[in-house]
């Protein structure tokens, strides 16, 4: 390899595209200090804004509240890690029985049409009612009344549905000359769709699926809404009995502080399945 | 060899909606016979191969496999499709699968070998065509001719009594076709029944036993290729030959 320097023409297009690149990164900055400056001086100067601070932003409030909230939110990542696999189980179920085609499965598939129906149409916090409320009420034998169990039911019941139609669309996505492809080798269509589709459907619907566990892990504070002791219960516990709302900022930064690394996970995982399929492509 | 074909296919008729694919179409094929279809893009070759291959139903007309009629609605459709072999032209291997996986798939699971049995085989045949270090690779840090080695090890694994091959080096560049058609001359000399679509007339003038010329879904002439590409009868194969060669 002989030495390279660049010519006189490509030293003046990289001088040139370091202005550019110098007027681009000031242009950005000017506009984020614009922006956030703005929001900024309206909260401030809002009329309300000393009031404001006093009951939702007092630090003494943060501190004083923050271990109830804390226990609080370990029943939140408790409730997810425990409904969080069960509705990976029943979604995928429910999607593959959907994808079948064998007579006798009819009703099978049947059930499982009805019940993404119903299910995606009953907001969760009515199922999470319905199923703490109602289901000790039957007293039926066996069924536990924990206020737990059945609202990680509820949630389990309600997310399936959801994440059943995610794995649907996925296994649809999948080419069907792969499908043709299993089928000339002599494959059924059982072991088609156990080595040849799942496995590719799985892989595409990951980016979608976790969008889904960050809905998740939000929405086990519905289940606070009927009595277990998450961290939304304890920031009403502690503002109903202190006058302040500082507790819900606190218990929202809890959960932010959750999803926004699964979100960032996410784009990333995204991401590199692009990369990985355009890589592919013909 | 007398007696039955190990392929006759007897007045078969194809149609989507109102468009006929194939019409009245005759075609015998004879054990270790290698026989071409020829002709232009949606002359029906490719949807004659899948009937064949029970990809796609039938709408009249039989096709016998071995004696067994294969169109019959009672026909064990799984055990047909394992006595042959398919080959795509867009390779259609599973992506998420290593080379080596593709090919075992259907020894494990449709004929039952031992996951030792089916290596076995599956790593003499690559070696044999020159794919033993791309064993455990994934598809796509293959090139298209190599994809297509493994597609075609993949079909033949099994050693079907019938290969179906529809234009197998069609999506190729031209200088990785060579490499393709070097296994289907090494299969074709080894004896194996070959069907294949194609568009490589040098080729088939070469290695086919027959060459049939199919026209919008007709098999318009057949016969031996010296005559079929050399001599041919229908004033449309002589246009298509011209335009082709």
């Amino acid at each position: 390899m002989t030495a390279w320097t660049p010519s006189p023409r490509q030293a003046e297009r990289d001088a040139v595209r370091r202005r550019l690149r110098t007027r681009r990164r000031l242009v950005a900055s000017v506009a984020t200090l614009v922006v956030v400056g703005g929001l900024v001086t309206v909260l401030v100067l809002s009329p309300g804004w000393e009031t404001f601070q006093e009951t939702f932003l007092s630090w003494d409030h943060a501190k004083a509240s923050f271990p109830a909230i804390l226990k609080g939110f370990a029943w939140n990542v408790l409730m997810f890690l425990v409904a969080e696999p069960l509705i990976l189980l029943l979604g995928a179920l429910v999607a593959v029985t959907r994808s079948t085609v064998s007579p006798a499965l009819f009703p099978l598939r049947l059930l499982a049409t009805v019940y993404t129906d119903v299910f995606r149409g009953i907001p969760t916090i009515l199922l999470i009612y319905i199923f703490v409320f109602g289901v000790p009420a039957l007293r039926l034998q066996g069924v536990t009344t924990s206020i737990f169990w059945l609202g990680i039911t509820a949630l389990v019941l309600s997310y399936g549905a959801y994440v059943a139609e995610v794995f649907r669309s996925g296994i649809e996505s999948i080419h069907p000359s792969q499908v043709a492809s299993a089928d000339a080798l002599g494959l059924s269509s059982a072991q088609s769709m156990r080595f040849v589709v799942l496995p590719q459907a799985v892989r595409r619907v990951v980016p979608p699926l976790l969008n889904d566990f960050a809905s998740l892990q939000k929405d086990t504070a519905l289940v606070g809404a009927v009595g277990v002791f998450d961290a939304l219960f304890a920031a009403r516990d502690y503002t109903n009995f202190n006058f302040n709302f500082t507790p819900y900022v606190v218990a929202a930064a809890f959960f932010v502080a959750l999803t926004v690394p699964m979100a960032r996970y996410t784009d990333w995982l995204a991401a590199r399945y692009a990369r990985r399929e355009g890589a592919g492509a013909r | 060899m007398t007696g039955e074909p190990l392929l006759r296919i007897t007045n078969l008729r194809k149609a989507y909606g109102d468009k006929v694919v194939l019409h009245d179409v005759q075609l015998t094929v004879r054990q270790h016979d290698v026989v071409c279809l020829i002709g232009a893009s949606g002359s029906g070759k490719s949807t004659l191969l899948r009937c064949i291959d029970l990809l796609e139903p039938v709408d009249d007309g039989e096709i016998h496999l071995g004696g067994v009629e294969i169109t019959d609605p009672l026909v064990d459709v799984r055990s047909v499709r394992s006595r042959m072999g398919m080959v795509f032209q867009a390779y259609n291997l599973f992506p998420h699968m290593t080379v080596l996986e593709n090919v075992t798939l259907a020894p494990r699971k449709v004929h039952g070998l031992s996951a030792a049995d089916a290596e076995d085989r599956a790593r003499t045949l690559l070696a044999r065509f020159g794919l033993a270090d791309k064993a455990d690779e994934h598809p796509d840090r293959l090139s298209g001719g190599q994809q297509q080695r493994v597609a075609m090890v993949r079909a033949i694994v099994m050693e079907p009594e019938l290969v179906l091959l529809d234009e197998v080096t069609s999506a190729l560049d031209p200088e990785l076709v060579g490499e393709v058609l070097d296994i289907v001359r090494d299969l074709a000399e080894r004896g194996t029944t070959l069907l294949l679509a194609t568009h490589e007339m040098g080729f088939a003038r070469e290695v086919a036993t027959n060459v049939c010329f199919l026209h919008e879904g007709v098999i318009l002439e057949q016969g031996p290729p010296a005559q079929v590409l050399g001599d041919p009868r229908e004033e449309r194969t002589r246009q298509f030959l011209r335009r082709v060669l």
